[in-house]
């Protein structure tokens, strides 16, 4: 059967262009970049040169990248880091509902060290409003953090407003943009950005490699201690093949941003009109403000794990944050904070598109997906016939 | 197409469910819910006499709002009640509904339990209606399913109507 990825929000495949460039580096070009030797010699221009070519992507300075593991590895970095380095100033962090769960559990934890945080809410279609950032800042504020593109409904929070009032304050930025990076201009500098975390395999780079943007004279302490990499912020061995293929996929993505987020756009609103005549069917965040590869839907009576394995057994392969699906089995914390009752979360789904996104592969899933939802709402005990 | 979370049995069950939709004129109703995720099941069972006299489940149906274990389990339940006395009914519980679907993942056993409970409350119902003697255990386990159920049912107020 032939298979349709429409998760590309979870992870993507690595372009062949990307993979090509990075191969040399498990074999041939395998230095270590702390070596003194040409094996390693060699290692360390490319990951300087690597390291260029991510900074370009966002307006920054070279020295301000700092490369990491994970997205989840750049967010502990940024809130843990930042934490710690700033409590003589203050213990108080601002954060959203929204966030991805790495920065709410780094949130948990750092209140069991003795943090205080202030999770702000969000409206309907998932937006942050910047005067309540203003409002929650204090004198003891050392960090605010808000998500730029939200992982689960795709809203993009007004980044430059609430930067802007962080610039103000005074206090530290910081920006989850794991779904954002590569997709929309980013500029660290007009956005008063001061921390942002940024990822390769949402854009088609490696699995292992991420980077958080650290303005150059920030505070901030490192988590892992060692051998001193990457300016003593992150100490391990370079991940150099994963770090040289990263950074060709932020070349690629400078490169075809404008052209390929219209052709998402496009692609995304004809579903999202074909898919909202669905009968009892919503969308979730907001129609514009949104990223162009997202589409989040719910549909009334049915749950979400259902209708993601009903589609992957038709070769469909998509997501949902039903209370099913989650390892807690609570429903997404996004979907409750904008306001859905558990159970219109429960039959959520997220359709994320990508790089290798046709439109027969959306004129596909418009076709089967009525049928899916109509057979999963005969076995409903509820409205049957919305 | 493979899956690591769920058993090959589980998914066959899933993708063609045996025996759902709603009956008309049941001998009795389970309505239960779940509230840890919120899943919901209506099971109906017809209870008609047998040649030797004795009380079977001729037939059974459900509907259910929930998860592929949720919709897996209802089915497999369908399949052990069916033609079965009241008596061997009420023996079959989640541990019985889990092996024959070839094991569940851990996180996923409370919907077995929904099943389960489903049966219990239908039988249950079929009983009281018909003015009958309620067997003890099956009393305890109705007063247990009765509590939770109270929760699910502020939750899905609006569409229950």
């Amino acid at each position: 059967m032939k298979r349709i990825y429409f998760d590309y929000a979870a992870t993507t495949p690595v372009d062949p262009r990307v993979d090509k460039v990075m191969r040399p580096f498990f074999d041939e070009k395998f230095g270590n970049t702390m070596s003194i030797h040409s094996f390693g010699q060699e290692a360390k221009i490319v990951l300087e040169k690597s390291r260029q070519t991510v900074a370009n992507l966002i307006g920054a300075k070279p020295n301000e990248i700092v490369f990491t593991g994970s997205a989840t590895e750049s967010n502990n970095l940024a809130l843990k880091g930042v934490a710690f380095a700033n409590k003589d100033k203050g213990k108080h962090i601002i954060i959203s509902q929204i966030e991805h769960p790495c920065i709410m559990e780094v949130a948990i934890w750092l209140e069991k060290q003795g943090f205080e945080i202030t999770r702000l809410p969000v409206d309907k279609y998932g937006l942050v409003n910047s005067l309540d950032v203003k409002k929650a800042i204090r004198k003891h504020t050392i960090l605010v953090s808000i998500i730029h593109g939200s992982n689960e409904i795709g809203t993009i929070q007004p980044i430059e407003e609430i930067g802007k009032v962080c610039k103000e304050k005074k206090v530290y930025f910081h920006t989850d943009a794991a779904q954002s990076f590569g997709k929309i201009p980013i500029d660290v500098n007009k956005m008063n950005i001061d921390l942002l975390t940024a990822s390769s395999h949402k854009i088609y780079g490696p699995k292992g490699a991420a980077c958080l943007f650290v303005r150059q004279g920030t505070k901030i302490e490192p988590i892992l201690h060692g051998g001193g990499q990457e300016s003593g912020l992150r100490s391990s061995t370079v991940n150099i093949g994963a770090i040289v293929g990263f950074s060709k996929a932020c070349e690629i993505c400078k490169k075809e941003m404008k052209k390929e987020s219209q052709r998402l756009f496009k692609l995304r609103d004809k579903l999202i009109k074909n898919v909202l005549k669905i009968k009892e069917s919503h969308l979730a965040g907001h129609a514009k403000k949104r990223l162009s590869n997202n589409a989040n839907f719910w549909f009334s009576f049915i749950e979400g794990e259902s209708l993601v394995i009903q589609l992957d057994l038709l070769g469909i392969a998509a997501s949902t944050g039903s209370a099913c699906s989650s390892m807690k089995l609570e429903p997404s914390h996004v979907l409750l904070a904008i306001g859905l009752k558990p159970q219109e979360a429960h039959g959520s789904l997220r359709i994320s598109l990508g790089r290798w996104t046709t439109e027969k592969e959306i004129d596909y899933l418009i076709k089967v997906l009525p049928k899916v939802v109509k057979q999963l709402r005969k076995i409903s005990p509820f409205k049957k016939h919305a | 197409m493979p899956n690591g979370t769920y058993s090959k049995k589980v998914i066959e069950h899933f993708s063609n469910p045996h025996n759902y939709g709603k009956m008309k004129n049941p001998s009795g109703v389970g309505r239960v819910g779940n509230i840890l995720c919120g899943d919901v099941l209506c099971l109906y069972i017809k209870v008609e006499k047998n040649k030797k006299g004795k009380e079977i489940i001729k037939d059974i149906s459900y509907e259910t709002f929930g998860c592929v274990a949720a919709i897996s389990t209802s089915s497999v339940v369908t399949d052990l009640t069916k033609g079965k006395t009241l008596e061997q009914a009420l023996k079959i519980d989640s541990k019985k509904v889990v092996k024959s679907l070839g094991g569940l993942p851990k996180i996923k056993i409370h919907c077995s339990l929904l099943a389960a409970d489903a049966l219990v409350e239908a039988i249950y119902d079929y009983l009281s209606k018909n003015k009958r003697k309620i067997p003890k255990e099956l009393e305890k386990k109705h007063q247990r399913i009765e509590k939770e159920k109270k929760e699910i049912e502020e939750r899905y107020k609006k569409w229950m109507k």
